[in-house]
């Protein structure tokens, strides 16, 4: 099951035409999706009038060479490794999803166009990387959604209670799921099961990229923006209007009023509220 | 002046949803952000604004006296013990304050009640509660009045 491509056992059903078109279209569902998705919250607006509104308070100009230091920062910390999260395991569980994702597309791409037909021999490596994207998409998934969802973690609610914002993380979870066990029920050749799960498994991934406009997708193109524009207001001094950080060693800080009273306290206090998950409800 | 979340800062951790003493801060249910549900009943503690480890929370003053266009933005700094105020006037002043948010190093100051001896009946039925008469100094010269103290009430700054 692992080494074989589902797709190019597909093309005996379905015409790879038809499985080209239909990735096709859902990578312009993406795109209009999230065109929509930016008309519609005004989210490029914003961040644009917020960026303006962030130089007019700048105390120093930030030069290209700072700017390209920070871009390479933003790709290390919080494309690459989703540094932005404050819980670690919501990291972890955020990093198995995304490359998950990456993988499970990816591959998929490669397979229904490069290798679509069994006339055309599909390195064992693709379907591999198939499965394992998908089974890390699940990991991390239902990690998430058990244990590390704000609703079930902070808020207190049952697990099988959902909304409209869980529209993204369920379609995808879904269409992990029904992935896998469609070419599970493929590879021991049960032909109604491998026909009802490959239903679901494309109803699912219609719903995950044709429902961008109303899901969470399209933050996935926002979000290096947004941690670029705050790591530049930390770099031009307007740090995003807040307070300047306190500094316990300098006079400045360390006799203002009320501060005396950690005249003899060590400097560092360690952990307060982080010390605990946020599950008190 | 109650609090409210900039939604592009928050990334719905639920830390805010967790400290609200109120219970009116939740998530959104359709971009899984949190906001305030009833600014009417808000305390106004700033437990979510300290709490705020994205400092995505800021609070709004009510319009009549501070009017549209001014900015409290707040920085709990955890491991230094301070927490730091900022407030930008419509005018363009900034008056800018730094406290200690605690004097000893976090955890080191909890009762260890599970250590005390288990009360007895004398204790039970007294009107007493834990920690007393020490902790209220009632036992040290008992009520500690202002009069006692040689101090007097000043008509016009306290009353």
């Amino acid at each position: 099951m692992l080494m074989s491509n589902p797709f190019s056992e597909l093309s005996a059903s379905i015409s790879p035409a038809i499985m080209q078109a239909y990735i096709i279209l859902m990578f312009l569902l993406v795109v209009g999706g999230t065109i929509l998705d930016m008309v519609h919250k005004k989210s490029a607006q914003y961040f644009f009038e917020n960026a303006k509104k962030a130089k007019n308070r700048a105390k120093q100009p930030v030069g290209s060479v700072v700017k390209a230091s920070i871009a390479i920062q933003v790709l290390a910390n919080e494309v690459l490794t989703s540094g932005e999260f404050c819980n670690t395991r919501r990291r972890i569980s955020h990093l198995l999803m995304m490359y998950g994702f990456i993988i499970f597309v990816a591959t998929t791409v490669i397979m229904i166009f490069g290798y679509p037909t069994p006339a055309r021999f599909t390195p064992s490596i693709l379907p591999l990387l198939w499965h394992i994207g998908a089974l890390m998409l699940c990991v991390g998934g239902y990690w998430f959604w058990l244990f590390i969802r704000v609703d079930v973690s902070a808020e207190g609610l049952p697990w099988y209670r959902f909304e409209r914002a869980d529209l993204f993380i369920i379609s995808l979870l879904t269409t992990a799921t029904f992935g896998l066990i469609w070419s599970f029920t493929q590879s021991l050749g049960l032909d109604r099961s491998s026909i009802l799960f490959l239903v679901l498994f494309i109803s699912s991934s219609t719903m995950l990229f044709g429902g961008v406009l109303w899901s969470k997708f399209a933050h996935m193109f926002f979000k290096p923006a947004a941690a670029f524009q705050k790591r530049v207001t930390r770099a031009d001094g307007s740090r995003e209007n807040l307070p300047e950080m306190a500094d316990r060693t300098n006079p400045r800080d360390r006799d203002r009023h009320s501060m005396e009273l950690l005249k003899d306290a060590p400097l560092n206090m360690g952990l307060g509220i982080k010390r605990e998950r946020p599950n008190h409800y | 002046m109650p609090t409210f979340v900039y939604m592009t800062r928050c990334d719905g951790c639920g830390h805010c949803v967790d400290i609200c003493p109120s219970d009116i801060m939740h998530i959104d249910k359709t971009h899984r952000r949190a906001y305030n549900i009833e600014p009417d009943m808000c305390w106004e503690c700033y437990s979510c604004v300290k709490a705020c480890p994205q400092n995505a929370i800021d609070v709004r003053g009510y319009a009549d006296f501070a009017p549209l266009g001014h900015s409290v933005r707040v920085l709990r700094e955890e491991e230094k013990g301070t927490i730091a105020w900022k407030i930008t006037f419509r005018d363009g002043r900034e008056k800018n304050f730094l406290s200690p948010t605690t004097t000893k190093p976090w955890g080191s100051a909890i009762p260890k009640l599970a250590e005390l001896p288990k009360p007895d009946k004398e204790i039970r039925d007294s009107q007493l509660l834990c920690f007393e008469p020490e902790n209220i100094r009632f036992d040290d010269g008992g009520l500690h009045t202002l009069k006692a103290a040689g101090l007097k009430l000043k008509k016009g700054v306290y009353y």
